[in-house]
């Protein structure tokens, strides 16, 4: 990989926007990130005078948290906003927002929000850096940085591995950004869930879809289960929690018969007995607190890069 | 007042004229068509390297007023429809109020006189309100001079009502525009159900929710012996579902848009959301579909769906955007540039689509240079290159995707009854 790019992207959208070389520049970076969170003192002064508003039009803990953390480590100022897409569409625009807060002088916005393409129109409104912290069904890219950065601590690698997205690929954010890194890495992808949850056209993104789960994760080297959200969208396509998990839940018995040195992921909050067993989610096979680690190291490298991104050349 | 408009390629439809003609209007009527006219007249317009056609009709745009002025008003809507080379249009109900009774029939057209630039004809309301429940007065509005009644925006989902409609506008003698959508269909789509909508993570509608609806109005259409309209028709399927309609007899006709065959749902990648429109944008095969189908005659007229909206509407997120664009300015340079230059409508057949079907579809007696007819006529630069520009908009709202774009093809000069409203580019009307 090239260890001298030189970084021009003053947003993180997507990893559909990012070339193969971007993308490994990121983990490349936060792998010396990853060695300052080990550290006594896990501070470093590059985003120094910077400032990062955490702007969530959708509740969220951990994604929160792990930014503001990234950002705090690095020295950078947080500040948080929390506010509901459905009030703000009654009075101020998300584009006017998005100015009020750039007129603070920030340098950095970190935006989840429930419409997908929002980071896409507030980039194009703002001169400071946007990263998208999850957009709809569009994008978490950080998500699937720190998925792929966890993939290649424990495998060593990202070409060739036969890796599983299991869940409700059809209303996943989280999926869509594997989908384009892993792929773009050279990653032989599957996705599988019920029918009604793999969406039209998902073979074009240049993965295999399958509703048999015994079938997806056979010959994996990884999976990475998807959160159940039968609150939401995923309901209609789904009886029940009970019958999901019967028919797609991770459980002991199943992995049994997968390569024994399997590698189980979840994007976290883990609704245990229903997309896996407690025995799993607790299980050897299971990175999904190093996933939670490895975090704050990816976003510590995407909010470094994006803050100092340079002119593109023409 | 006589007006001589000489050597211009004389392109009327409606009575099979494609040739060098000169045209001498009086009195706000075509007097005369024939070569080197000698007659003595107070002006002459040079049209040689134009082509000169009667007045385009628009039969399906919304000009917003009453209720919505922040967006179109009358005079605004007619002026871009002047720009566009338009003579005439149609002026859809869904406004604030809907246009459901003989009263509000009665206040729009004052407002016409006073503000138009054009010729307005109104579209009344299938039911009352637009609620899809009980029928507006048809007969009634008829009365009053509707052309059509359409609830265009909101569907009649209830067969039953819509049955009633059209076997109402049946005795009335009006055809009735239909939006086909199903609404459960649709749920909350904001763009063309596929691969792109999956990429881009937004709720698709479903081709289905149009072409399913059509089937069902035209199976209720024929049952009823009622005339109905398609409006914009957006896939593959629906033009061969009306195909089909026509050849056994159905009463159907059909229009489809300028960016139906144009763009395609690609254009949405970038959450632009003056690419959100309703029907969505669909698919590469679709566009050649519709091209087909106005090429067979299946599609009989091309018309705007002219939607402004103000850019505070439209600068949110895709899913919280309005559904529309505005079309009137762009209509008949795009049509230029996929249809003629393409070689998929002849001159003839493209005016024919932008004027004299759309006018026989409404009875309203325009779209046609014969002798006697009112003097609509636009002239226009078949080879005017442009760049159509936000500055250069006529219409209130700037809801274009087409911006910026290299456009070719266009209105120079127009006559609403005999009266020049642009000259050279410039409107002249007020």
């Amino acid at each position: 990989m090239n260890k001298r790019l030189v970084w021009t992207k003053k947003d993180l959208l997507g990893l559909e926007y990012l070339s193969v070389e971007e993308i490994e520049f990121v983990l490349y970076t936060a792998s010396s990130f990853k060695e300052v969170t080990t550290r006594q003192i896990k501070k470093v002064p590059a985003l120094r005078g910077k400032t990062v508003v955490n702007l969530f039009y959708e509740p969220s803990t951990r994604t929160r948290t792990s930014f503001e953390l990234a950002a705090k480590r690095l020295s950078a100022d947080v500040i948080n906003i929390a506010t509901e897409s459905s009030s703000v569409k009654k009075g101020e625009t998300l584009i006017d927002t998005g100015r009020n807060i750039e007129a603070l002088k920030i340098d950095i916005i970190v935006v989840r929000h429930d419409c997908s393409g929002a980071p896409n129109i507030l980039a194009r409104s703002v001169r400071s850096s946007v990263v998208n912290a999850g957009d709809g069904w569009h994008e978490h890219p950080t998500q699937a940085l720190l998925d792929m950065f966890t993939l290649k601590e424990k495998l060593g690698r990202i070409e060739d591995l036969k890796v599983s997205i299991i869940g409700d690929i059809a209303h996943s954010r989280v999926a869509r950004s594997n989908i384009w890194g892993l792929t773009k890495l050279g990653a032989k992808v599957t996705v599988c869930a019920p029918p009604m949850l793999i969406p039209e056209g998902i073979e074009r993104l240049g993965v295999r879809a399958t509703t048999d789960l015994d079938e997806a994760i056979r010959s994996a080297d990884a999976i990475n289960v998807l959160r159940m959200q039968f609150e939401r969208d995923s309901a209609v396509a789904f009886p029940s929690r009970l019958e999901y998990f019967k028919k797609y839940g991770i459980t002991s018995e199943r992995l049994a018969k997968c390569k024994k040195d399997i590698v189980v992921m979840h994007p976290g909050p883990i609704n245990r007995g229903v997309e896996m067993s407690s025995e799993v989610a607790d299980g050897k096979s299971s990175v999904i607190l190093d996933q939670v680690t490895n975090g704050i190291a990816v976003r510590m490298a995407v909010l470094y890069l994006v803050a100092n991104a340079k002119e593109p050349q023409a | 007042m006589k007006c001589l408009i000489k050597s211009g390629r004389v392109v009327d439809p409606a009575s099979g004229i494609d040739e060098i003609r000169d045209i001498l209007v009086s009195g706000g009527k075509i007097e005369k068509i024939a070569k080197n006219i000698t007659d003595k007249a107070d002006r002459t317009m040079d049209a040689k390297g134009m082509i000169v056609s009667p007045g385009l009709v628009d039969m399906h745009a919304h000009l917003r007023e009453p209720g919505r002025e922040d967006k179109e008003t009358i005079r605004t809507g007619t002026r871009a429809a002047v720009r566009g080379g338009f003579t005439s249009v149609a002026c859809m109900p869904n406004t604030e109020p809907a246009i459901d009774s003989r009263g509000i029939v009665k206040a729009v057209k004052n407002m016409i006189t006073n503000g138009a630039a054009c010729n307005v004809f109104i579209i009344g309301a299938v039911t009352a309100r637009r609620a899809g429940k009980e029928l507006a007065d048809i007969a009634g509005m008829k009365a009053e001079g509707v052309v059509a009644v359409s609830d265009d925006g909101s569907p009649v989902s209830d067969p039953l009502v819509m049955a009633k409609a059209m076997k109402a506008c049946e005795k009335a003698g009006l055809v009735l525009v239909d939006h086909c959508e199903d609404k459960a269909l649709s749920g909350n789509g904001v763009m063309n159900k596929g691969f792109i909508s999956t990429k881009m993570g937004l709720r698709g509608i479903p081709r289905e929710s149009e072409y399913e609806a059509i089937r069902r109005d035209i199976d209720l259409a024929g049952k009823t012996k009622a005339s109905i309209h398609i409006a914009h028709v957006s896939c593959k399927e629906s033009v061969d579902i009306i195909r089909k309609a026509k050849r056994a007899g159905v009463r159907v006709t059909a229009e489809t848009a300028p960016h139906y065959f144009s763009l395609t749902e690609d254009c949405c990648v970038t959450y632009d959301t003056n690419t959100k429109m309703n029907p969505p944008l669909r698919s590469k095969e679709d566009a050649e579909a519709l091209k087909k189908g106005l090429s067979d005659g299946t599609i009989d007229v091309i018309a705007t769906d002219h939607a402004p909206h103000t850019d505070s509407e439209k600068d949110v997120e895709f899913d919280f955007a309005p559904f529309g664009i505005i079309g009137l300015e762009t209509a008949l340079s795009l049509s230029v540039t996929e249809l003629v230059d393409a070689g998929v409508l002849s001159w003839s057949g493209l005016i024919g689509k932008l004027s004299s079907n759309p006018a026989g579809i409404l009875g309203i007696g325009r779209g046609s240079l014969k002798k006697g007819s009112p003097a609509d006529i636009v002239i226009i630069d078949p080879d005017a290159k442009y760049t159509y520009s936000k500055e250069s908009i006529e219409s209130k709202s700037k809801n274009s995707p087409f911006i910026g774009w290299e456009l070719k093809g266009r209105a120079v000069s127009v006559m609403v009854g005999g009266d020049i409203v642009m000259k050279d580019g410039r409107i002249t009307k007020e």
